[in-house]
């Protein structure tokens, strides 16, 4: 059972990546990335609509005929995020002047549906739930990572205006890394948001090359010493 | 006669699952519609209120501008809002939304003059240009909308109306070529158009001028 959790929290965050490993939900990416603050912002929305839609698929699923899942998953996806858009914006309306622009972009992202097709419909709601989480916390990991990136090289500044998302306690996230920096275009154009994830696709297979090659160091004595006993 | 489907299969039952959750989706979105309809209509109102203080300052007036407001035809003929400021009975300002045609959709925005036309404040209230780029155009990440503040079509020329790269004299915006220029052209059109109706906005009643302003009642 832990081991389930443990499983399902390394795919999201790492292994099974909805950008790193799957490769999907990269429209929203590279739309929003321009800064930290927006990636993070749009990680936390989708976060939300991930968990939610994962627990309803989960419920539904035994009701759900194969044949009609599709429509029925974006039904689900698409009803849940204009109630979210909608309550945000009569309850949370200061964040929704800052997040209201990402909201309907969810619905565009494919990774809800891919994981309402491949995990929730297949799993229980509490699995499902976690799966939703973790595949959300993996993406708005992506997403800091892509937006902090271009946004040091763009225009020098880490977090900017992230008082308005977090609140002035967090205020002090923001901060000018390089000042006087004369901006870097191409880093916050569209151009660059492909560039910068490439670097960054690039730097994570180094990682897992580096701590694989590690790993058979490390897994080659040990299986050479008994080899020798014997 | 042994070839029926399983009653999962059918084809009927499909289509009226997938009604029904199409039908429990409506019903969800007209609920969520109905409760929040009230109290997203009080959070406009709020964020109106709170962008008209920002360009009729409230030392202008002592009235409540949400409540003196007036229709104005444009040249095209659409409505328009305008907002006056009095103040012990006399106007001492007005304030109107124009819209720019931005590079991702209309940028709304609202114009605040005095009497004589001279801009009191310009404020973005809504548009959807490029993060990080466009979106400068708002006070809460750049003061760039404040070059606007005490200009008029009298202390800048028509020519003068521009982006300094098109060789006017309003800065530009890094990396944003087509926004600056859209919000300076909406900012001079909106002038323009309080030039125009400036006389019948501050003279006398609203019956002697009853051909071009309605009050808002009247026009429903």
């Amino acid at each position: 059972m832990n081991q389930d959790y443990r499983r399902i929290s390394a795919d999201g965050l790492w292994s099974n990546n909805i950008v790193f490993a799957q490769g999907l939900a990269l429209c929203p990416l590279l739309a929003v990335t321009t800064t930290a603050t927006n990636g993070l912002g749009m990680g936390m929305a989708t976060s939300f609509v991930l968990v939610l839609s994962g627990l309803i698929v989960a419920v539904c699923r035994r009701t759900i005929p194969t044949e009609v899942r599709i429509p029925v998953f974006v039904l689900i996806i698409a009803t849940i995020v204009t109630l979210v858009d909608m309550g945000m914006n009569a309850w949370l309306h200061n964040l929704h002047g800052v997040l209201g622009l990402f909201i309907p972009l969810i619905v565009t992202n494919c990774a809800i549906l891919g994981r309402a097709e491949a995990f929730a419909s297949k799993n229980a709601v509490l699995p499902a739930a976690t799966d939703g989480l973790m595949m959300g916390a993996g993406f708005t990991l992506v997403l800091v990572l892509l937006g902090a990136s271009r946004e040091l090289v763009g225009s020098g500044t880490l977090f900017a205006n992230a008082e308005l998302l977090l609140g002035s306690r967090l205020g002090f996230l923001e901060m000018t890394v390089i000042p006087g920096y004369r901006g870097f275009l191409i880093a916050i154009l569209p151009t660059g948001g492909f560039l910068l994830l490439g670097f960054l696709l690039a730097a994570k297979r180094a990682l897992e090359k580096l701590s694989r090659s590690r790993r058979t160091a490390e897994v080659t004595p040990v299986a050479t010493e008994p080899a020798e006993a014997v | 006669m042994g070839e029926r489907p399983k009653p999962k299969e059918r084809i009927v039952y499909q289509a009226g699952l997938l009604g029904g959750y199409a039908a429990l989706a409506a019903a969800l979105l007209i609920l969520g519609n109905e409760a929040t309809r009230e109290t997203i209509a009080e959070r406009q109102a709020e964020d109106m209120l709170e962008s008209l203080a920002q360009v009729l300052p409230d030392s202008l007036h002592d009235n409540d501008l949400l409540e003196d407001r007036k229709v104005v035809r444009d040249d095209e003929g659409n409505p328009v809002v305008v907002y006056t400021a009095t103040k012990k009975g006399g106007h001492t300002g007005f304030a109107f939304a124009t819209t720019g045609r931005g590079y991702a959709g209309d940028i709304e925005l609202i114009l605040g003059v005095d009497t004589d036309g001279k801009l009191l404040g310009v404020r973005v209230i809504a548009h959807a240009e490029t993060p990080g780029l466009g979106d400068k155009i708002e006070i809460e990440k750049d003061d760039w909308i404040l070059g606007f503040d005490g200009r008029s079509l009298e202390n800048t020329t028509k020519a003068q109306w521009r982006v300094k790269k098109d060789g006017g004299e309003i800065d530009a915006l890094t990396g944003a070529t087509i926004t600056p220029r859209a919000v300076v052209e909406a900012v001079y059109g909106g002038l323009v158009f309080f030039r125009d109706h400036r006389g019948t906005l501050i003279a006398g009643e609203p019956s002697r001028y009853a051909n071009t302003l309605e009050n808002e009642e009247g026009a429903e």
